[in-house]
């Protein structure tokens, strides 16, 4: 298939420059009608024509800069800049693209690694061209490794090799120690209350699909709320927008009421799909509320412009709420509608929490090495950045910039 | 077996995927993953669809409580479904887009479907007002301050803002409300966001490496 | 001190429906207070009915007031209007029905403000129900007001693509990969508009639309700074917080709410008289906005009325 396309991309090329040097092509001849003589025009080539291979790469990319013909200084006397191409070993050089005037920079993303390569940049103007002469010779090369991302690899070193140190040092059966996350401790309650009023509980696992984190976070959530309502045997509703959600909502019911001992309990149409339009969604999710008045809503997931919504409606019926979303935007809906909120990282912290188990626990302490190196980073950074700029200290102007190149993803 | 070979799957794609950023010859390998999950999920319409039918006519069958609602919720699917497949009424055929003008899909959205979704959009104005009512009281500092500033905000998003404090001089313009209400959001607003941002990226990564070692599977139904 | 109520009012449609009822949601907002001071909290029902009086009335009897454009959103204007002619934008309708009251009006805006420059502009969706939306503006917007402009020469649909974020991350680097065609099935090496556009980094802006997600922060991560185009941006207000943080260097400008489209509009009128008579709804719908949150304002004062009332007779012996 590779192997296929090179050879009608060759085949293209060939075509492409007897085309071109034949000065058969009608919208752009190199030699001027001699019997429209107003229009001839020869424009001033462009010069330094570079050609370099791009870093860190699959060797697909060749960066080709110039220095723009003289004559193009905007008043629309050149119309445009043709690129050319040739293989080391052809003879005549292919048009592979043109740029608009103006430009000094073009990037070749058709070349292939290995082959060597070499350009010509013409301007063109109404009736005439100026070619350069021809681009010093470029080989692009693959790169295996991309050193541009090396701050992002150590940094990502660094907190992942602190999760994984705190994971293995809670395994030891040190005791670690977790603020309370008062969301996380009413959900027994929440739904103790529940069967002790003899009504459902609604759980919302967001409206995003499973490739969303937040979601994965709702049902990991999900899973443990659901041991504990097979345990206590109450009723649990899970609507979701999703088809995928569904099914894996499902399967993590199923699991925990088998866990819980009780699979004669779980059925199917404990989590039911509704529909992927969002505020069809939430008709929908506030009809349930409104008709079988849930004791207790979680609404644990990625949410938008429906959090209030559903929110707001769950307050109406007196249930008892708990939020928790890594959206921000959304955090004071649920702040002010639900009773517990649990706050962006909070959410992905809820399952190990509740699970108590020292591994997951040890996850959490790993997080905070993070939270403690962007602290530094933050203080540092403001304080160099101030005094760089206020006093003029370039050595501390220069500790600045290294801090933020070190934090730069381009 | 069951769960180790979902584990096995989901660390070494995980990791695989992790790996690819830093290698320039691996990077396209997120695309091609996006795409797999695109495939996957259009075919996981037909669960979801199916799902749907199935809860909504076996209430319909059985004449169960609020019944009604299942029929205009079956009546609606497939309405739009036999609409837009067979693409009825479409000026252009059945080759043109199932959203070309005059089509009745297009006719169906536009009168149907719009108004509909803003109704629900437009409850977010009574749902804001109640829940301000409630949730903005001078109880302690912390909520005179969040009080004071919705105020600011509320006011600096109306041509009122300015009208009450334009005869503040230029140099102390910051002081100006609508000013004032781009400061909050621009400064404190702000640096509040990033901190929660800063949060949910570690977050993220820490619930992400349970996952992938498989210390986090109550996902996949396992709970120890 | 007259002066400036005719300055940033004008009052059309029937002055008195407007005095009427403004004397009763007046009248009415005087009542609860009396009823807070005797420390009561006000049903929900009640807020409800304020609401929906102060957004009714000035769309039955519109009230519009003067805009002008703040900085965040002048910026985003001037870079369109600075752009030189045929530089290609691409507007992505990421949004559904429930938000295009909110933000179509900022669409058509754009749509307007680009077509008048006469740059080229690709529209493209990453919500399935925001594809019908683009057909909207195009019908209401483009056709009838640029008759001139002719699709595939000076504006290009690209319709909707499934894939959320996954398309960005192809179209990025290849536009043909993920759109082979346009929504007419017109191969995109036909379309004139793609003639010099192989990538998201051949284009000289990209605006999104919309709200949720994949939405501006997505088109960010995945396009804007990784390939280094300048992005602007028209979003729900609910959602504008979200996107600060992103201005002003990954985002040039941002239109949060009506109030930004309502800028936004007011600042092509003042530059081109050809919009001085079209639709402008984000100025329309400013009137019902900023009665709605005087009277949440008055509510909250009420509330705290209450609860100092309540807190006072709880601490009598």
């Amino acid at each position: 298939m590779r192997n296929s396309r090179v050879k009608v991309n060759g085949l293209f090329f060939v075509l492409i420059s007897v085309f071109f040097y034949s000065g058969l092509s009608a919208e752009e001849p190199l030699i001027p009608n001699p019997e429209d003589t107003t229009k001839i025009c020869i424009p001033r080539p462009p010069t330094n024509v570079l050609a370099t291979d791009a870093v860190y790469d699959k060797g697909n990319v060749v960066n080709l800069n110039w220095v723009p013909s003289p004559d193009d200084n905007g008043d629309g006397k050149i119309l445009q800049y043709q690129i050319l191409r040739r293989l080391e070993n052809d003879s005549v050089f292919a048009l592979i693209d043109s740029v608009i005037a103006g430009t000094a920079f073009y990037k070749d993303e058709t070349v292939e690694s290995g082959q060597t390569y070499q350009y010509m940049v013409v301007a063109i103007c109404d009736g005439g061209s100026g070619p350069s002469e021809p681009s010093p010779p470029v080989t692009p090369d693959m790169e295996w490794l991309n050193f541009a991302l090396s701050n992002i690899f150590v940094i990502g070193l660094l907190i992942c090799g602190s999760v994984i140190y705190f994971i293995g040092k809670a395994k030891s059966g040190r005791p670690l120690f977790i603020r309370k996350i008062a969301g996380l401790e009413a959900v027994d309650e929440a739904i103790g209350r529940a069967t002790e009023m003899g009504r459902p509980i609604l759980y919302v696992p967001g409206i995003q699909d499973m490739d969303d984190v937040q979601t994965i976070a709702g049902l990991t959530i999900l899973g443990r709320v659901a041991r504990v309502v097979a345990d206590y045997d109450t009723k649990i509703k899970v609507p979701v927008s999703r088809s995928l959600v569904m099914t894996a909502s499902r399967e993590t019911l199923k699991a925990a009421y088998m866990a819980a001992g009780r699979p004669d309990a779980f059925n199917e149409n404990m989590a039911q799909y509704i529909t992927d339009e969002q505020f069809g969604y939430v008709a929908a999710v506030d009809g349930m509320i409104i008709r079988e008045r849930p004791a207790t809503t979680f609404f644990l997931g990625a949410f938008f412009a429906e959090s209030l919504i559903l929110a707001e409606t769950g307050n109406s019926i007196g249930a008892i709420q708990i939020g928790g979303t890594a959206n921000p935007a959304q955090l004071p809906f649920f702040v002010a509608a639900c009773d517990f909120t649990l706050i962006g990282e909070e959410l992905f912290a809820a399952s190990a929490y509740l699970s108590g188990e020292p591994r997951q626990l040890g996850s959490l302490k790993g997080q905070d090495v993070g939270k403690a190196l962007a602290m530094i980073a933050i203080v540092l950074g403001a304080i160099t950045t101030t005094i760089g700029q206020a006093w003029n200290f370039e050595f501390i102007s220069a500790i600045a910039d290294l801090l933020n190149s070190l934090f730069r993803t381009n | 077996m069951r769960r180790q070979v979902p584990l096995i799957i989901t660390f070494f794609i995980g990791a695989l995927l992790v790996i690819s950023v830093f290698i320039p010859p691996m990077v396209s390998l997120k695309e091609t993953f996006t795409l797999y999950f695109d495939i996957i999920a259009v075919f996981a319409f037909f669960l979801g669809g199916g799902n749907l039918l199935r809860v909504h006519l076996g209430k319909l069958y059985g004449k169960k409580q609020d019944w009604g609602f299942s029929l205009v919720t079956v009546a609606g699917f497939a309405m739009m479904l036999i609409v837009g497949l067979f693409k009825i009424g479409n000026p252009g055929g059945i080759a043109a887009s199932i959203t070309a003008e005059g089509s009745l899909f297009q006719k169906l959205f536009e009168y149907i479907m719009v108004p509909l979704g803003s109704t629900m959009y437009a409850l977010l104005a009574f749902f804001v007002a109640s829940a301000s009512y409630r949730a903005f009281r001078a109880k302690n500092r912390e909520a005179t301050i969040l009080l004071i500033g919705a105020f600011i905000i509320l006011l600096g998003r109306t041509p009122f803002g300015m009208m009450l404090t334009s005869w503040i001089p230029e140099q102390l313009s910051i002081l100006q409300i609508p000013n004032l209400a781009i400061w909050i959001m621009n400064g404190p607003n702000l640096a509040g966001q990033r901190a929660i941002m800063i949060g949910i990226g570690l977050g993220v990564v820490s619930m992400s490496i349970r996952i992938l070692l498989g210390i986090e599977r109550s996902y996949l139904g396992e709970d120890k | 001190m007259t002066g400036w109520i005719p300055r940033i009012i004008a009052i059309s449609g029937s002055d008195i429906g407007i005095i009427i009822s403004l004397v009763v949601i007046g009248g009415g907002l005087a009542w609860l207070l009396k009823q807070s001071i005797k420390a009561g909290d006000v049903d929900r029902r009640i807020v409800f009915l304020f609401i929906f009086i102060s957004v009714s009335v000035p769309i039955l009897f519109p009230i519009t007031f003067s805009e002008t454009a703040t900085p965040i959103v002048k910026k985003l204007y001037d870079r369109i209007e600075n752009l030189p002619e045929g530089s290609a934008v691409l507007i992505s309708f990421d949004f559904d029905p429930a938000m295009a009251p909110e933000v179509q009006p900022m669409a058509d805006a754009f749509a307007r403000h680009c077509l008048a420059k006469n740059h080229k502009v690709i529209f493209m969706s990453l919500w399935a129900t925001g594809q019908s939306l683009l057909s909207t503006t195009l019908q209401n917007v483009v056709r009838p007001e640029f008759p001139e402009k002719i699709e595939g020469v000076d504006f290009a649909n690209l319709g909707y693509k499934a894939g959320n974020e996954g398309v960005l991350n192809v179209i990025v680097t290849n536009f043909r990969k993920m759109f082979p065609t346009d929504v007419n099935s017109i191969p995109l090496d036909s379309i004139a508009v793609f003639k010099k556009i192989r990538s998201c980094q051949d284009l000289d802006l990209i605006i999104s639309i919309g709200g949720g997600k994949p939405g501006a922060k997505e088109w960010i991560l995945f396009v804007g700074d990784p390939a280094n185009v300048p992005m602007g941006c028209g979003v729900a207000a609910v959602t504008a917080p979200q996107l600060y943080p992103y201005y002003p260097k990954q985002l040039l400008g941002i239109l949060g709410g009506i109030k930004g489209a309502a800028e936004y509009e007011s600042e092509l009128v003042r530059h081109y008289d050809r919009f001085a008579d079209v639709k402008k709804p984000g100025l329309r719908m400013m009137g019902p906005q900023t009665l709605a949150h005087v009277v949440i304002m008055a509510f909250i004062v009420l509330g705290n009325i209450s609860y100092f009332v309540t807190r006072r007779r709880g601490k009598k012996p």
